[in-house]
């Protein structure tokens, strides 16, 4: 998906920081609006209606966990986090708020592209999206096939919901939180389980396993399915 | 000598003046109704009319109205009841009077007896707390209650006196006043009924109050004051540097022994010296025979010196030979070493007999003296000797009499077996035999026994006529006398010989454990093992349960205990007084008796650094021997001293702490702006450079956006190194514990590096079934990014760097293997050291941090990291973490 003509909010308190992204994403031919609080913040994704909100989980008055929280409650406008790489918990509170990805400061321009224009995209499902390709990875959602360099690769049902996820958010980041629930179910909270299978995932994916070009790890936080 | 102003001595007085002590002043009567207590309470108001804050912190009042009526002006502060045996004693409450902190408090009869359980025994040691709390006190007291006149006082008027205050008390009074009453008006008021009389002790109370007796008592109690003056005129003379009438400085020498006549050669010898105005000491020597005292006679030796002390003089134990010439000599070259004048000794008690035949200790003072005198002094109601004194005692247990007759009847045997093939006279050896035998290993009264018995059974059975004591040739005689004699000496030597040897071995055991304690605590390196070395030894050498106690912010700490030994509040207490005041406590001592523990200050020159707490031994509550007293002492000043040394070296390891983070600041300081400002200088050369060369082709200006880029990054780096590293070092880093894929770990950490290991190859050698490790996983990134950029950094182009993971001993071990320049040997250990970087090579740039950091996490993690040196060149970093924490 390209980007252009979208509407973008930028919400962080530091003036250096909105200045560089203004210049940047305007120079892509976004529309960009900021604030400086998550208060104005919220009254901005009133009035102003963004595609996209960059938002700085470090903000003066009420933080970025409890924006993205009162977002959630009636808009579904994509949220990507900006946070320090210090803050893993905060990211994790965020992402499970119902944030749709994150960066870490400080970041590239290409970067934060790259996450927009994923969280721009629309989310492909089984049905209008049956096959999913990446590399040398392809996945037929309608016959559960997986194959890897033309090699079909048997996977274990917990294995496929795994992958599932992970391709049906492809480029976003899935914390550990999320796989488990959407796996195992609600309340399941062993890692223990989760590292095995992602483990397990790659041995059957990836050509060398201790450098994985699908399945990447995003450390403390979760996964992301690269494409 | 000469007779001038001692500089020592004008100093005491000096300080006596400017020191902070309250001043005690003591109303004096020489009986019970002279009015004493009406005196202090009259002076009391005088000085209340002057303005000083006066309180009551004790008054007996005997219900008499104009008592009362004073005493009910003044401020009264509340008793303090001790319970004791289900009745309820009002005491003085001494914590009372010292926080109230009143200028002058009034305490009534110095001389009382405190309810058992109270801190301290007696009442005037109270009141010494409270003077040294700075407060002024004014007592009353009876002179029959003076120590030193106790004697003199019973011998006067029949009636012993029970409570006494020693002598040295009334000596620091800053005042005393006599109230005096002539004893005719006396007995007057005591027929009107104005003395207090206890009922039950109404009988013998008429009888002390006799005119005789008052006007004994009268007289000791003026002559008293009379002294005091004396003094301080004298003193008062000192001070103003007036030349004068005192005399040469005389200095007596009291030689006490366990003879129950010391205490009244201490008594005298105290009496002397005061009227002479002269020093005194009392001395005991030590003979090898005191290991085998009873501890009956050891604590009285113990008791008299301490008397001694109470009465003012200074006391010493020295040690001598068992023979009297040795004690005599010892005796007399300790005279002459300190200038005493006067040695005064007890007339011997024992027979003349046995004089004969151990010397007479006073004979040889005499003979030994020069220009010393000589005083020797008798008591009139001769004290008989204890029974363990009289020659008559058995020394040894009944069963080696027995022995000792055993013997004499199997030499008999033996006699009749070769009684006919020799001479008769020959069989007397076998007797002295059995005497020489018994005198080794049974003692020597078993010895004079078979003596005797060999005697008489060699005349009944071998001699003409037999079995009757009859001899009918008189030259037999003279082998009985010499058999006897014989024996007695034989035994007497041998039995000595066998008491120094066991005195020697414990002198020697004694010096051993001294010994054995200094070396043990020498070779302890800090405070912890100086104490249990101190506190094993004890328990050892004393079989007692010990506990080492030190100050910490304003309370003591137990830091070392035997087991078994629970202290409370109130033994905290205890432990605390002693520490505060650096004088023993506890049990048997005069402060706080009714303790567990005894409590030892660990004092050393500079003061007091501990306290020692010594319990009961296992089986008896028996109080510590003068000699353990002694070997205590030893071992409480040698630990003192231990623990003073490793205090200042704490100290020392402090300042050399400080000292060495200020360095470690400074190189922090030189290498961060160092390398905070190399990437700056790159970011603003590119943005100027980009800013004003608009002709810049299209490679070098991508050049330059590059190098900013990774100069940026560094940057980043570096914040975050200093980040991870501050909250390493102030303990904020908290881990996240979650099962970590080894592989997983590796992976991460080398798509971090992305670009900054694109020159070199890195194999990664670990399974895919590799068990999952507890951890926190970015933080582990963080040290396997930071190893592998080392790696990268000392290693030369394209060469390989391993990764490798095993299982060793329930850890998991990881190794980062290269092939670089390696790290010099002296080295290995400090490379995890904040800021350190070996010496080469020196185109390598970093802070130093790295390592230090992943050392940081992996021991926050329970784990290890070291380094070594690879077989065929190239450095190994070895993580190990435990697979659960």
């Amino acid at each position: 998906m390209t980007l252009g003509n979208q509407r973008v909010l930028v919400v962080d308190d530091e003036a250096p920081i909105r200045r560089y992204l203004r210049a940047a994403l305007g120079a892509q031919g976004l529309m960009v609006y900021e604030s400086a609080t998550g208060l104005e913040a919220i009254n901005a994704v009133l009035s102003h209606r963004p595609d996209v909100i960059i938002l700085d989980l470090g903000l003066p008055d009420i933080d970025g966990i409890e924006v993205t929280r009162r977002l959630r409650e009636w808009s579904q406008t994509p949220i990507i986090i900006l946070s320090v790489r210090e803050a893993e918990q905060d990211k994790i509170a965020a992402l499970d708020a119902g944030a749709d990805d994150y960066l870490t400061k400080p970041f590239g321009t290409g970067e934060l592209l790259a996450r927009m224009r994923v969280a721009l995209r629309k989310q492909p499902s089984a049905t209008n999206e049956p096959i999913f390709q990446s590399g040398g990875l392809t996945v037929d959602f309608s016959r559960r096939l997986v194959v890897v360099n033309e090699k079909e690769v048997q996977l274990t049902p917990t294995e496929y919901d795994l992958l599932k996820i992970l391709v049906t958010h492809a480029g976003k980041v899935i914390t550990h939180r999320q796989l488990l629930k959407q796996v195992w179910g609600e309340g399941y909270d062993d890692m223990h389980i989760l590292r095995v299978n992602i483990s397990n995932l790659r041995g059957k994916l990836e050509p060398d396993p201790s450098r994985p070009t699908y399945i990447h790890t995003e450390p403390g936080v979760g996964y992301r399915l690269k494409v | 000598m000469e007779n001038r102003p001692d500089p020592d001595e004008l100093l005491k007085n000096i300080q006596a003046e400017e020191t902070k002590r309250g001043r005690l002043k003591i109303f004096l009567g020489y009986v019970a109704g002279v009015g004493k207590t009406y005196a202090m309470l009259e002076a009391a108001h005088q000085r209340k009319a002057q303005g000083v804050d006066v309180v009551v912190g004790y008054i007996e009042t005997h219900k008499r109205a104009e008592t009362e009526e004073l005493v009910e002006e003044l401020e009264v502060l509340p008793r303090k009841l001790v319970e004791y045996h289900n009745v309820t004693l009002p005491e003085m409450d001494v914590d009372g009077v010292i926080n109230r902190r009143p200028q002058l408090v009034l305490v009534d009869e110095f001389a009382h007896t405190n309810a058992p359980g109270s801190r301290h025994p007696k009442r005037y040691q109270d009141v010494q707390e409270i003077l040294a709390a700075g407060i002024d006190v004014y007592t009353t007291l009876n002179i029959q209650h003076l120590e030193s006149l106790n004697d003199v006082v019973a011998q006067v008027t029949g009636v012993t006196v029970r409570e006494t205050i020693p002598d040295r008390v009334i000596d620091e009074a800053s005042e005393i006043e006599v109230i005096d009453l002539p004893p005719d008006e006396l007995l007057v008021r005591l027929q009107e009924g104005k003395v207090y009389v206890p009922d039950q002790a109404a009988r013998a109370i008429q009888k002390f109050f006799r005119k005789g007796n008052l006007t004994a008592l009268r007289e000791m109690s003026l002559r008293r004051a009379a002294e005091r003056v004396d003094d301080q005129m004298r003193a008062y003379m000192q001070t103003r540097a007036i030349q004068g009438i005192w005399a040469a400085g005389e200095c007596l020498l009291v030689c006490i022994s366990p003879s129950p006549l010391s205490e009244r050669l201490v008594r005298t010898t105290r009496r002397l010296a005061d009227e002479l105005n002269a020093e005194w000491i009392a001395l005991y020597v030590e003979t090898p025979q005191f290991a085998s005292m009873s501890p009956d006679k050891r604590d009285r030796v113990a008791n008299i010196l301490q008397l001694a002390e109470d009465l003012g003089a200074r006391s010493y134990i020295l040690s001598a030979g068992s023979a009297m010439d040795s004690v005599a000599q010892t005796i007399i070259e300790f005279a002459h070493k300190n200038n005493i004048t006067k040695i005064v000794t007890g007339k011997p008690l024992r027979p003349r007999w046995q004089e004969f035949l151990r010397g007479s200790l006073v004979d040889k003072l005499i003979h030994k003296s020069g220009d010393i005198d000589v005083y020797v002094v008798t008591s009139s109601d001769k004290p008989s000797l204890p029974a363990d004194e009289s020659p008559l005692k058995l020394h040894s247990p009944i069963h080696r009499y027995v022995l000792s007759l055993l013997l004499v009847a199997l030499a008999t045997v033996i006699g009749f077996l070769i009684g006919g093939r020799v001479e008769q006279t020959n069989l007397v050896m076998l007797y002295l035999l059995t005497v020489v035998v018994s005198a080794i290993y049974l003692g020597r009264g078993p010895a004079i026994l078979a003596s005797l018995a060999g005697v008489l059974t060699f005349d009944v059975l071998f001699v003409t006529p037999y079995y009757t004591f009859a001899v009918s040739d008189t030259q037999y005689i003279i082998v009985f006398i010499a058999l006897f004699l014989v024996g007695m000496v034989i035994s007497q030597l041998t039995a000595r010989a066998s008491e120094q040897a066991q005195a020697a071995r414990q002198r020697e055991a004694e010096t051993a454990e001294l010994y054995d304690l200094s070396r043990d605590l020498a070779s302890s390196a800090n405070l912890e093992s100086i104490l249990h070395v101190l506190k094993k030894h004890l328990e050892q050498t004393f079989n007692r349960t010990i506990v080492v106690l030190l100050p910490e912010e304003n309370r003591m700490v137990a830091y070392v205990v035997s087991e078994n030994l629970k202290l409370n509040d109130e033994e905290m207490a205890v432990a605390d007084w002693v520490y505060r005041h650096a004088e023993p406590a506890g049990r048997h001592t005069n402060t706080l008796p009714a303790a567990q523990l005894r409590y030892l200050p660990l004092k050393t020159s500079k003061g007091v650094v501990g306290v020692l707490g010594v319990g009961k031994p296992n089986t008896s509550d028996a109080d510590l021997t003068p000699a353990e007293r002694r070997l205590m002492e030893s071992f409480a000043n040698q630990g003192a001293q231990a623990i003073e040394r490793a205090l200042l070296e704490e100290q020392n390891r402090q300042m050399v702490l400080l000292q060495s983070a200020e360095k470690l600041q400074n190189a922090l300081l030189n290498s961060i702006s160092h390398d905070l400002r190399t990437p700056l200088v790159a970011i603003t050369g590119a943005l100027s450079a980009l800013d004003e060369n608009y002709e810049m082709d299209e490679p070098a200006r991508n050049a330059l956006i590059e190098n900013a880029r990774g100069e940026a990054e560094r940057l980043n780096r570096l914040v975050g190194n200093l980040l991870n590293m501050t909250r390493i070092e102030s303990g904020a880093i908290k881990l996240h514990l979650e099962p970590g894929d080894v592989q997983d770990l590796v992976g991460t950490a080398i798509e971090q590096l992305g670009k900054r290991i694109e020159h070199h190859q890195i194999k990664v050698d670990v399974t895919a079934n590799f068990p999952l490790i507890s951890m926190d996983f970015t933080l582990m990134v963080q040290v396997i990014v930071n190893l592998l950029e080392n790696a990268v950094k000392y290693s030369p182009e394209d060469s390989i760097i391993e990764v490798a993971a095993s299982l060793r001993d329930s850890k998991a071990r990881l190794q980062i293997l290269d092939r670089g320049a390696g790290i010099p040997h002296d080295d290995l250990s400090r490379i995890f050291d904040k800021f350190y970087r070996t010496e080469h090579p020196e185109s390598v740039s970093g802070t130093g941090l790295g390592l230090s950091i992943s050392k940081g996490i992996v021991e926050a993690h329970g784990g290890q990291i070291h380094a070594m040196n690879r077989e065929g060149g190239g450095t190994i970093i070895e993580v190990e973490l435990p697979l659960k924490i």
